[in-house]
């Protein structure tokens, strides 16, 4: 099924966001606060962060003012549409004693469902993975299920790449090719449309809207070449797989590892990252509740068995680190477990980068 | 995913710190495992655990678990007594290849607690004897004192179509049996070194020791079973902490032919 | 001289022996006596003077420490192709610990006194020997290590009576 785009203004954008609304999503967008984009409940256009870019190096981030009102004229935040999907925090279930022994009672799953608005090329890879990861696998995270299902994706094809970004090298981006309701391209006040499901389609079709003509395919075509074209990052990503996997003694694990604070930050705002770990919580009652909470590879406890951690040293949890996301994951998942949003470098507080760990591997 | 209630049904002190539980579910239920798959373990309260299922996949009315108190929730758990309920999730994980061993002589290497995990397998095999070759158990503990499932061991030595070597790294003057590492006893076994299979269940260190010894003998690695322990938390291969390189060892492990893991074992700290 | 033939044999059988070049073997057969011990026999004490090695051709031998407060500790026992002793080749030539039989036992007993004298005057004959006594040494002491890691990371039970 091909289906066919379409130009709205800020009043179809603003239609659309109704029209989710109206339709029972709870829907979700790129808003500003505390000094940084993140993700949140959107009630209209206004909430959009009009006229904010972002300024992104390593260990940097910096909200600056554009010179124009675009609406999606940054790249991406500190937050993944992960910690809706994958949430941070995550009750389980409840046990309580009784004369039998005790009663468990599995957390029941919210009902509500999702519209992501904005989501970027980058970001669709990191939920196509994580669908791998939590849906696809022998066994299936119920949680992730009950959020996953029904969610309605609006892409933004990135019309600004980010100093971290290296989506081109990931083959993950600029531009969205796949898993998207909808997908965006933003013009100075308009926006091309182009459906990617049927459902998509049907939402597109009840909007202010005038049919897309081959200049403004043309048009946006531009866009996500010149974006391609301004990455602020870039990795050699082929054969990455062996040459990390074959230099695991490398000495540049060393040089890493004593610029590594192990704090963790780089897993948590990974959008890819799935790691948890699960804890008790007695109440005064006399009832345990379990939850789940994001874990990372970072931590020393991470892989303790009885006599110590598996991974003493810093060294050994950043090889982990990298070599999961480049590599072990291919072999778990068939994919790459990184899709070159650039967070990791943007928010490590000493900037390591990933790219240019690799290119330090690689002898260059 | 949520545990099950099972009720402690009887315990036994195997040995100082080290105990078995047999539970049944609280609302009858058979529970249908294969040898070398493991539980989740929870305590009410206190935390949950992964543990090797150790009884007889036959009698799926009784689950047993052996367990070794180590640290806060083993030890919390030693202090449980028949009629406690605790929670079960499980089975996971691959169990022993059984049928892709069958025909073949199977020798067991482990030492203490880690006849727990291989002690189903055996179970099973017995019940199929006649699909076997000679079966040697190699078992090594720290003292005799120290000897777990004494009265399988009794039974097993009994019969004349099993050999049990057990060893013992000291015992005092005037014991009459062997003493000495595991290896001694792996040596001792009469079995037809060039098909036998072989199942390993020691710390990691150790089962490169056994298995350097096996190949001296001509037990190549591709008939070398193992087991690896990590953190688990979920036990579906979702949580992540028991990852080695590309392998989930609650889901694609714990138990492992050792040619298809052995770089894992040469990386330190992996 | 039935009896060095059978002998001759006996330990060409031995893995000990296995390959070694026919005129040292002849030399060690002559060296060599057939020994029985019943269970619970010494085979040697520490501190005797340590002038034999022997080579188990049954049974099960126990190598003993003494200590002090108790009753002697096995440490190790040893079976059938296994051979033991090497205190005959250091000085000053003594047991450092006892050998026990823990059943009944059969060896070849080999003379070191008279070995040793032999040894010094024909090289090759010494090499042959150390070449058979070195990776067993070295086995042994790689077991011995293995042994350390295992009862250093088993947790050593909390009290010798059973629970
Ligand atoms: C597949 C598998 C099978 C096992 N089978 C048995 C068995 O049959 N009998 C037995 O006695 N023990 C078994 N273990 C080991 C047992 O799980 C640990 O001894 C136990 O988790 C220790 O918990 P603790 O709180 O008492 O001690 P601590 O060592 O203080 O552990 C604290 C916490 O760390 C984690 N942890 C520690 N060690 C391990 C470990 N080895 N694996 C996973 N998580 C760990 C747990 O969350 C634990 O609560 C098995 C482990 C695995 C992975
Ligand atoms: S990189 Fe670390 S935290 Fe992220 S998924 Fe892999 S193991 Fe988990
Ligand atoms: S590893 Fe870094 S660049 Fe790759 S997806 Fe994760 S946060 Fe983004
Ligand atoms: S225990 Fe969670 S992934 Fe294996």
């Amino acid at each position: 099924m091909s289906y066919h785009p379409s130009v709205i203004g800020l009043d179809g954008l603003a239609a659309l966001i109704e029209a989710l609304s109206g339709d029972g999503f709870r829907v979700l967008g790129p808003t500003v606060r505390d000094d940084a984009i993140v993700y949140d409940d959107i009630a209209g256009v206004d909430d959009l962060p009009a006229g904010w870019t972002d300024e992104q190096d390593g260990g940097r981030y910096r909200l600056k003012r554009r010179d124009d009102k675009a609406l999606f004229g940054y790249a991406v935040g500190p937050h993944a549409w992960k910690r809706f999907l994958h949430p941070p925090l995550l009750r389980l279930w409840r046990a309580e004693p009784d004369a039998a022994g005790m009663t468990l009672t599995a957390a029941a799953e919210p009902d509500e469902r999702f519209a992501f608005f904005g989501v970027r090329s980058c970001e669709l890879h990191a939920i196509a993975i994580q669908d791998k990861v939590f849906l696809q696998g022998p066994y299936v995270d119920p949680h992730y299920k009950a959020r996953r299902e029904g969610v309605f994706l609006v892409a933004v094809n990135c019309g600004t790449a980010g100093g971290t970004c290296f989506c081109a090298s990931m083959n993950t981006g600029p531009k969205a090719t796949a898993g998207f309701d909808l997908a965006l391209t933003e013009f100075p006040g308009e926006f091309l449309v182009e459906p990617g499901s049927d459902a998509g389609a049907a939402l597109l079709a009840r909007l202010p809207q005038r049919a897309a003509t081959a200049a403004d395919i043309e048009r946006a075509r531009a866009v996500s070449e010149r974006t391609a074209a301004s990455m602020g990052r870039h990795m050699q990503a082929d054969g990455v797989h062996d040459l990390l996997l074959d230099n695991l003694e490398h000495k540049r694990w060393d040089d890493v590892a004593a610029r590594c604070l192990s704090c963790g930050n780089c897993t948590q705002v990974c959008p890819t990252c799935f790691c948890t770990a699960v804890s008790d919580v007695n109440d005064l009652s006399g009832a345990t509740e379990r939850t789940r909470r994001w874990d990372s590879c970072f931590s020393v406890d991470f892989s303790y068995i009885h006599g110590g951690s598996v991974r003493p040293s810093p060294r050994s949890r950043y090889r982990q680190w990298m070599t999961h996301k480049l590599a072990s994951w291919e072999d778990q998942f068939g994919t790459s477990g990184c899709v070159g949003c650039g967070r990791c470098i943007t928010w490590c507080p000493v900037g390591i980068d990933i790219t240019e760990e690799v290119r330090a591997i690689r002898g260059e | 995913m949520v545990p099950v209630p099972f009720r402690i049904a009887k315990v036994i002190r195997e040995i100082p710190g080290v105990y078995t539980w047999h539970l049944k579910s609280l609302d009858g239920k058979p529970f249908v495992y294969r040898p070398g798959q493991f539980n989740m373990v929870y305590q009410f309260g206190v935390g949950e655990i992964p543990v090797s299922i150790s009884g007889d996949c036959r009698e799926p009315d009784t689950l047993v678990h052996t367990i070794r108190a180590v640290g806060p929730v083993t030890n919390a758990m030693q202090q449980l007594r028949a009629g406690a309920v605790v929670g079960i999730r499980g089975p996971f994980g691959r169990p022993w290849p059984i049928d892709e061993v069958v025909g073949s002589d199977l020798i067991f290497v482990t030492s203490t607690i880690g006849l727990a995990p291989l002690r189903g397998l055996i179970h099973e095999v017995l019940h199929r004897r006649e699909d076997f070759g000679k079966v040697v158990v190699c078992y090594g503990t720290r003292g005799i004192d120290d000897i777990m499932y004494e009265a399988d061991l009794h039974r097993w030595r009994a019969r004349f179509d099993m050999h049990v070597h057990l060893t013992v790294h000291s015992a005092p003057s005037g014991y009459r049996g062997r003493v000495g590492g595991v290896v001694a006893a792996i040596r001792a076994a009469q079995v037809d070194w060039p098909s036998a299979q072989a199942f390993v269940c020691r710390s990691e260190t150790l089962t490169r020791q056994a298995v350097d010894t096996l190949a001296g003998l001509g037990v190549t690695k591709d008939r070398v079973w193992v087991t690896l322990e990590r953190n688990m938390q979920c036990a579906i291969g979702l949580c992540g902490h028991c990852q080695i390189g590309p392998t989930f060892v609650c889901k694609d492990g714990p138990v492992y032919r050792y040619d298809q893991i052995e770089p894992l074992y040469s990386v330190r700290e992996f | 001289m039935v009896h060095i033939v059978d002998l001759e044999e006996t330990l060409a059988h031995h893995p000990f022996a296995q390959g070694m070049d026919p005129e040292a073997l002849r030399t060690i057969t002559g060296c060599a006596s057939n020994a029985v011990y019943h269970p619970g026999e010494y085979i040697f004490r520490d501190g005797d003077p340590a002038d034999n090695f022997y080579l188990i051709r049954h049974g099960l031998v126990a190598l003993e420490i003494h200590v002090p407060q108790g009753p002697p500790i096995v440490v190790e026992t040893l079976e059938a192709g296994d051979i033991f002793g090497w205190s005959w080749l250091l000085p000053p030539y003594r047991w450092s610990n006892d050998a026990r039989a823990s059943d009944q036992v059969r060896l070849l007993k080999l003379d070191g006194a008279c070995l040793r004298g032999k040894m010094e005057n024909d090289r090759s004959l010494g090499y042959e020997i150390y070449k058979r006594f070195v990776p067993i040494m070295a086995r042994r002491l790689a077991g011995n290590r293995m042994r350390i890691v295992e009862l250093a990371t088993e947790p050593a039970v909390h009290s010798r009576q059973k629970g």
